[in-house]
């Protein structure tokens, strides 16, 4: 290999080590601030003060009161837990599942690929919002029902790319040398296909994490998912909604919540799938 | 003496969806005696691959018997399929993409004795003797595949089929993607353990090139639209072509 490509390979490789850092740093820091949000956060989050309604962010309250007097800041870092939380489990909850189902399939091939394929195709053709408002009505609204809502609509994408790398793995040649060793289903399925699709699916789930905190926030929002007074982001800008003209700071300070977590995980999901390409790696 | 190996009557079709009905490999017979190395020759696309696949068992037969040191294993599956590949064991034609990028040519060359319940540490001994054996260093052991070239990795592939001492190596175009001087050291390679293991080791060796395949066998096989059209030593094969597309082949490289 000539000299100049590698010097801008591992220049490259450099600036990913960073923003893996960065990125991973302040996704950790979003995680441990949201466990320990009820410690953080500089006033009680569900305390009225009925005297210091809708007040503008000032020293004392830096993202202003709502309108029970209620400190903005301390609302969104306690919504913190319960968004990001129930986005976690519902993307863990996916990108299993999907997996799961996805390596089966590919793997065992024939009319049980068929029917469960066909199956994530009528899911797949299902209008997300739809499904979530037909789930809402049957089992009733609530953050649970809409993490139901939304991992049956989502798996099947992770069920398609695991069915298609492991059918991609199986027809390598090193997978016919693996079954002359003597390797039995169970040990060929996890140590030498997983360990080869799990790339690109954590790279979908990270990239996912940003797409699901907003559609939970959106459930939230159209009073499908978290119910008041519980603390959540989408939630709570549907809650006040009706004073973005008024008082913008109740409206806006979890939105740029969700702005931001959502910011960090799309970015974090960019830099691990980089990363993952094995062309950006020691060679 | 036994043939370690005999195939009866193998014939694959493969049935394409709208398509007509392919018959790659047609009424294949023949026998593999121990301690001998058989070569198979035949333009591209007459059948070799899907002739060793079944006998591997990687693709089902659709008709014939394969039947190893007197037993049949046409019909295997599952755990005494598995047994089978204690006796029989291949080298590819592409020797990076045969080993799992993920793993260490170490564990892909020690995986057949885990499996046939060795310790990780007598593994890993037999591992490095194994590479030395081959002509490698020991450390490769720790090296993944994309981090050897073609011939070193090729190298480690025949340490990978030697490790379980199977009776019969197969090798499909072993050679073939390597440049020619590697070609020969591998094939001195494979020359010396024929040497050393004697009548313990029997060589299927699939081939494109007519000149190797006299150099290197006892006997050969011209396969041809998935039949054998031709069979004898190499010589007389060679000075001696019944066939017409066997003359063929031969005028083409004299
Ligand atoms: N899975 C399959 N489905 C349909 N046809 C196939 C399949 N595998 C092989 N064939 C056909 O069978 C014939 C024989 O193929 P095979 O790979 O055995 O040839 P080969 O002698 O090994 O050729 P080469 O020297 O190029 O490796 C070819 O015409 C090929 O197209
Ligand atoms: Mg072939």
């Amino acid at each position: 290999m000539s000299e100049p490509t590698v010097r801008i390979q591992k220049v490259r490789r450099d600036t990913l080590k960073i923003r893996l850092i960065v990125f991973g740093t302040l996704a950790a820091l979003l995680l441990i601030g949201s466990i320990f949000s009820e410690h953080l956060t500089p006033y009680d989050p569900y305390l009225q003060d009925l005297m210091n309604t809708k007040a503008p962010p000032s020293a004392e309250h830096p993202f202003g009161t709502d309108r029970y007097g209620r400190d903005m800041l301390s609302r969104v870092i306690v919504g913190s837990r319960t968004s990001i939380f129930s986005t976690l489990l519902l993307v863990t909850i996916i990108t299993v599942t999907g997996t799961v189902v996805g390596v089966f399939c590919g793997w065992h091939g024939k009319w049980t690929d068929t029917l469960l394929m066909r199956i994530s195709d009528m899911f797949l053709a299902f209008p997300g919002l739809v499904f979530a408002l037909a789930v809402a009505g049957v089992l009733g609204g609530g953050l649970h029902n809409a993490i139901i809502a939304l991992a049956a609509i989502s798996w099947p994408k992770y069920a398609r790319i695991a069915r298609s790398q492991t059918l991609a793995q199986k027809e390598t040649a090193w997978m016919k040398a693996v079954k002359l060793s003597g390797s039995g289903t169970g040990k060929i399925i996890l140590k030498h296909i997983l360990p080869n699709i799990i790339g690109p699916i954590l790279v979908t789930s990270m990239l996912d994490i940003g797409t699901m905190m907003m559609e939970l926030a959106g459930l939230s929002f159209l009073g499908l998912g978290a119910k008041p007074p519980t603390a959540e982001w989408g939630s709570m800008m549907s809650d006040t909604r009706s004073l973005l003209a008024t008082a913008p700071w109740v409206t806006l300070a979890p939105g740029v919540a969700i702005f931001v977590s959502v910011m960090i995980f799309n970015l974090l999901g960019d830099t691990v799938r980089d990363w993952a390409d094995p062309k950006m790696r020691g060679r | 003496m036994e043939a370690i190996l005999s195939v009866r009557n193998l014939t694959r079709v493969f049935s394409r969806k709208g398509k007509e009905r392919f018959t790659a490999v047609k009424h294949v017979s023949f026998d593999l005696m121990p301690g001998e190395c058989l070569g198979i020759i035949g333009e591209s696309g007459s059948g070799k691959t899907t002739l060793i696949n079944m006998i591997t068992r990687l693709l089902d037969a659709t008709e014939g018997q394969i039947i190893l040191d007197g037993e049949e294993i046409t019909n295997l599956s599952g755990k005494a399929l598995r047994k089978v590949y204690a006796s029989m064991q291949m080298v590819f034609q592409t020797p990076t993409e045969s080993f799992d990028p993920r793993c260490r040519l170490g564990d892909g060359i020690g995986e057949s004795l885990r499996n046939a319940g060795r310790s990780r540490a007598d593994t890993k001994t037999e591992a490095a003797r194994l590479l030395e054996e081959c002509g490698l260093p020991a450390e490769f052991a720790e090296r993944y595949p994309h981090q050897v070239s073609g011939g070193q990795c090729q190298r480690a592939a025949i340490a990978r089929a030697l490790a379980i001492r199977p009776k019969i190596l197969i090798c499909d175009e072993a050679t073939s993607a390597l440049d020619v001087t590697i070609q020969k050291e591998i094939l001195e390679l494979l020359n010396r353990l024929r040497r050393e293991k004697g009548t313990d080791l029997s060589i299927l060796f699939i081939c494109h090139d007519i000149a190797l395949v006299q150099q290197f066998c006892d006997r050969v096989l011209v396969m041809y639209h998935g039949e054998i059209v031709e069979e004898g030593t190499p010589d007389n094969v060679i000075r001696n072509p019944q066939n017409d597309y066997t003359k063929r082949l031969i005028d083409s490289i004299l």
